[in-house]
Formats: structure tokens, C-alpha cells, sequence
């Protein structure tokens, strides 16, 4: 398989209801990565889009739909779609469309708008769930975080301050990204003090919805150094779906990750994740999901995350930071762009371009992490200089 | 990054409500049937009686429930059904002050997992817990507990034909 390198990226702003549609978000990101190195749409082969449910926005198809904004008029074009794992997918997807051989360079667009959905797109949520055995006990998709985050507490004795502090660091990075929507210096109190929405999850333990979108090109290696002196390489990508039977699996660990992580870190000859991965942008939606995916990535021992975090090893000037961009608590969770943004935040550290961002020590290589269905998928995009 | 203005029109409520953006809206009317299908179907006619029922799997050596009519470990049939109690041990629980729409509910619900006595060890399904106060402190992982069943005839071959799961005293079965 050829080497595969991202050779620019853009990405908007994300908020809680855009004036743009999701066809002119997507845009606007495309326009931008394809800005960023000097590109033109003719110069892309092929199209990849990565956006999650259509019943957010209430357009069947709307891969096709939101074509024209992502670039696709006329070319190879496929939307990826892995719920809440789509926006790292995106990644794995556009570089098997290049490493294959098949296409010199691809746009890979990644867009949500989740404030179409009225009055919130906690509702479109309810398709998620078996329509027989678990519809008619009135679900929400907070339950089952909550049922995982107290498993998870439950097996290691973490407590609800420890798992705290994920958002009190990633609220914080995210003042830092001039695109993030909810920014903000918040303490552990103020997280415990914040509404229950479903025990053990409060307000400020949850991401929030969002309207943006992300995108990278990718390119082979010949082209990609024609493009730029400063490629950065793709050298691992991974992904695994676990069974929807999700009452059945011991949800304490996400055992989907692993073997994610596993695959990429195989392909990428990594052999101690923990030496060998400098900066880490793992899925975020909910403040447990940093830990156990450190934990699902095999960045640490299992239960020993909140430790990590306790001790700063995580902060952006830490051993290994762990999302510098304020990641998904802090930038926001427009889901599938959400993804991408972390793609596009490894891409900026990895080339020294992330400004206020930028963690020390030059990182030389890093891993985005998505994760979603029903706590069922995991995917994993390994980059390097 | 070099990247000096980033694109994006941020809205504001009042934009919404004031007109000062233009929106449209649809309210869908759609309708599906479901069907239950061969092994959830056994499975609620069972409900109905007041059983729960799993399947077994002798390659995988487990018994599942929910059940099905393939293992989707080694993708055979399953090999015949087995009656399991209407008794579990609390895997799992949340305690959820919102409905499924986001919207507040008065009274919190008690979501749980409830691994099934007679099913393969972490065999649990989704249900709610009743006749227990909604406080953490109060409610424990690995607490036994049994089902409360609907009155027979109001039952209607369906998961909620189990009102809920119940603390079950230790010593009475």
C-alpha cells in the first residue's frame, strides 16, 4: 500500500445553531483545506463526507444531499457513516481511497448540524435503540452513558470529582481554539453543582450539541511532496464494531477500541503506545469516555486514567497530552465533525502550526480516537512526521 | 495555524424567534410496524406468561437472552431454549431526571442492567428498577433483585409486561 500523507485542513467555527445550512458548513471547511495547500477542486480525485444520523437533520440520503458542499460535483464520492466514530472513520476511509492506489488525493469533508432537530436532537437519538425490547422503557441516549460511566466507577472505585476533572482541563484547552463553543474556566464544584441530567452524568459532564464541520485533503506520497515540505503522514488506521447486544458485553471497558487501536498500532509498528504516541485527541462526548478510551488505547493500564489526569499527565503540557484542542467537551460535538476536528488538531500539533495549542517537545506522532453506535465502535487514525 | 478568521455564522435564539433568519419547518407523520421476529417473538409470548426464556449456544457453551436464533459468535443456530427465573443481579444502573427528549421528568426512572439468573454469567437485559428510592447511596451494583409482573390479564406480550425489577430480600428466593 502507498504512503498516504494530510497535506492541509480546514475547519469552522462550532456553535450551537449555525446560519449556514450543513451543505454550506461543509463548504466552508472543504474550501479551507483545500486553501490551506493551495489546491483546487480539479486537483482532487476523490470525495469522501462523513456526517452522522439523517434524522438530525431530516433528509434522507443526506450524503448525497450535502454532496455539492463537500465537493463531490462529478467525482468518486462516498459518505461514511459509523454513528459517533464516523469523523476518525472519514480518515481511515480517504486513506484506503489513496493507499489503495486507486486516487493521487482525496477530500475528506466531515459536517453536522444537529440544530435542525426540534426542540432537540436528543429525540432523533431514540431510532438508536432496539424498537421492541428497549423503546417502550422510554430511553435516552444519556441512560446508557450513565449505565457505562457507573460500571466504569463501580469496577475501580473512580469517583465522580476524579472523572471531573476531564472537563474542567478540556473546557479549558478549548479557550485556546478560536473555534470552540463552549470554552470556559469551570472547577470540580461546578461541575458536581451542575444539573443532573441522568446520575452519574451531569450538565457538565456532557458535550454539547453543535452545528460545524471539518476537512482534510489527503494526498500519495509523490503528489503530497510536490504539495508541501511539511506532510504528515498517515501511518496507522484501525476500527472495530463490538455487538449491538450492548446488555451482554461488560461495559467497564471498550474492548471495540482496543482492537481498533490494535490494528492501527500494528500498522503503524508500534509496539509501546505509551513511549511511542506523543500527543493523544481521544472521543470526548462525555468526561468518563476520555479515561476509558486512554484506557481502550492502551495509553494506560485499565483504571488508571483518572490517576493520569489527577497528576497532569494528560494536560496540554503534560507527558501525554490528551486533547489539547478542548476536544469534544470544550470545542463542541458536532459528532462527525467532531472526529475530523481531532484529525485536524493531531495534523496542526504534528507541524507546529496549533498557536496558543501547542503542546511542547515538537510530538512527532499522534492518534485521534472516535467511538460511538450503542458504545459499540471504535476507530483510530495514527499520524506521524 | 495560519489561519487568521475562521468561517461561521454563530445564531442566537432571539435571531430565531425575532425573524431576523428565515427557517422552515416539517413535522414528520410517519408510522412503522414491527415485527417482533422468531426469536423475540417467542420471547414476549413467554413475557406474557409470566416466563423469561433465553437460548443456548453448545459451541460457545453460553445461554443468551435476549434470545436469538443464531450465535452471533460462531454464527450457528442456536440450540434450543431454556427457561431462566424472573430473578438478576443489578450490573448496572443510572438514575435519569430527563425523558427521551431531553425534557425534565417530575418523577426520575431508574435504568438498569439486570444480569438474569440462569443465563451465562453478564447475560443482562435493559429494564428499570421500582420500589427503591432514586438516590446512589441507596441502590447497589451486584444487589439481587426480581421481577414485578403486570396482573396476567393486563399483560400484552411486551417488555413492559415486567412493571420493573424489585430489591430482592437475600434468603427469599
Amino acid at each position: 500500500m502507498g504512503r498516504v500523507a494530510v497535506v492541509g485542513a480546514g475547519i469552522t467555527k462550532f456553535m450551537h445553531r449555525s446560519e449556514e445550512t450543513g451543505k454550506e458548513l461543509a463548504w466552508e471547511a472543504a474550501k479551507m483545506a483545500l486553501d490551506s495547500c493551495e489546491l483546487n477542486l480539479e486537483d482532487i480525485e476523490s470525495v469522501v463526507l462523513g456526517s452522522a444520523p439523517d434524522a438530525f437533520d431530516g433528509v434522507h440520503m443526506k450524503g448525497e444531499y450535502l454532496a455539492d458542499g463537500a465537493g463531490a460535483w462529478r467525482k468518486p464520492y462516498m459518505r461514511g457513516y459509523v454513528g459517533g466514530g464516523t469523523g476518525v472513520f472519514v480518515g481511515a476511509q480517504g486513506w484506503y481511497h489513496v493507499a489503495s492506489g486507486l486516487f493521487d488525493t482525496c477530500l475528506v469533508v466531515a459536517e453536522e448540524k444537529m440544530s435542525s432537530c426540534l426542540p432537540h436532537p436528543q429525540g432523533a437519538f431514540l431510532t438508536i435503540f432496539d424498537h421492541t425490547l428497549e423503546r417502550p422503557l422510554g430511553p435516552n441516549l444519556i441512560w446508557i452513558f450513565a449505565l457505562e460511566m457507573n460500571r466504569y466507577m463501580h469496577r475501580y472505585g473512580i469517583t465522580k470529582e476524579e472523572i471531573a476533572l476531564v472537563s474542567v482541563k478540556n473546557k479549558r484547552n478549548a479557550l485556546d481554539h478560536p473555534c470552540a463553543q463552549l470554552g470556559a474556566e469551570i472547577t470540580v464544584q461546578d461541575v458536581l453543582d451542575s444539573e443532573v441530567m441522568v446520575w452519574p452524568v451531569n450538565r457538565l459532564d456532557v458535550s454539547p450539541t453543535s452545528d460545524g464541520a471539518a476537512a482534510i485533503v489527503l494526498a500519495s506520497e509523490n503528489v503530497a511532496r510536490r504539495i508541501t515540505d511539511k506532510p504528515v503522514w498517515i501511518e496507522g488506521v484501525g476500527w472495530s464494531l463490538d455487538s449491538a447486544y450492548w446488555t451482554n458485553r461488560d461495559l467497564y471497558y471498550p474492548r471495540y477500541v482496543e482492537c481498533a487501536a490494535r490494528m492501527a498500532y500494528q500498522m503503524a509498528g508500534i509496539r509501546e503506545p505509551r513511549k511511542e504516541i506523543n500527543v493523544v485527541e481521544p472521543y470526548d462526548p462525555f468526561s468518563y469516555k476520555e479515561l476509558h478510551h486512554l484506557e481502550g488505547l492502551l495509553l494506560c493500564g485499565k483504571g488508571e486514567a483518572a490517576r493520569l489526569t489527577a497528576d497532569g499527565v494528560t494536560a496540554r503540557d503534560g507527558d501525554l497530552p490528551c486533547c489539547p484542542s478542548g476536544g469534544a467537551l470544550g470545542v463542541g460535538n458536532a459528532i462527525a465533525a467532531t472526529g475530523l476536528m481531532k484529525i485536524c488538531e493531531i495534523f496542526w500539533q504534528l507541524r507546529g502550526e496549533a498557536g496558543k495549542r501547542q503542546v511542547p517537545g515538537k510530538p512527532r506522532r499522534g492518534l485521534a480516537q472516535a467511538w460511538g453506535d450503542l458504545m459499540q465502535v471504535g476507530t483510530v487514525v495514527i499520524m506521524g512526521v | 495555524m495560519q489561519i487568521e478568521k475562521f468561517p461561521g455564522v454563530m445564531l442566537r435564539e432571539a435571531d430565531v424567534e425575532q425573524g431576523r433568519v428565515l427557517t422552515t419547518q416539517w413535522q414528520p407523520n410517519l408510522k412503522y410496524g414491527w415485527d417482533a421476529g422468531i426469536a423475540i417473538g417467542r420471547f414476549l409470548s413467554e413475557l406474557k406468561q409470566g416466563r423469561i426464556v433465553g437460548t443456548k449456544c453448545h459451541k460457545c457453551h453460553r445461554i443468551a437472552v435476549p434470545p436469538r436464533i443464531f450465535c452471533e459468535w460462531c454464527f450457528k443456530p442456536f440450540d434450543g431454549w431454556v427457561y431462566l427465573k424472573d430473578t438478576g443481579v443489578v450490573n448496572t444502573f443510572s438514575i435519569s431526571y430527563i425523558a427521551w427528549d431531553a425534557s425534565r421528568l417530575e418523577v426520575p426512572s431508574i435504568p438498569a442492567v439486570i444480569e438474569i439468573d440462569g443465563a451465562s454469567h453478564g447475560m443482562g437485559i435493559l429494564h428499570l428498577l421500582g420500589e427503591i428510592e432514586p438516590d446512589p447511596a441507596k441502590i447497589n451494583i451486584g444487589m439481587r433483585v426480581k421481577a414485578v409482573w403486570k396482573p396476567p390479564q393486563e399483560r400484552e406480550g411486551a417488555i413492559t409486561d415486567i412493571k420493573y425489577f424489585k430489591p430482592l430480600e437475600e434468603g427469599r428466593r
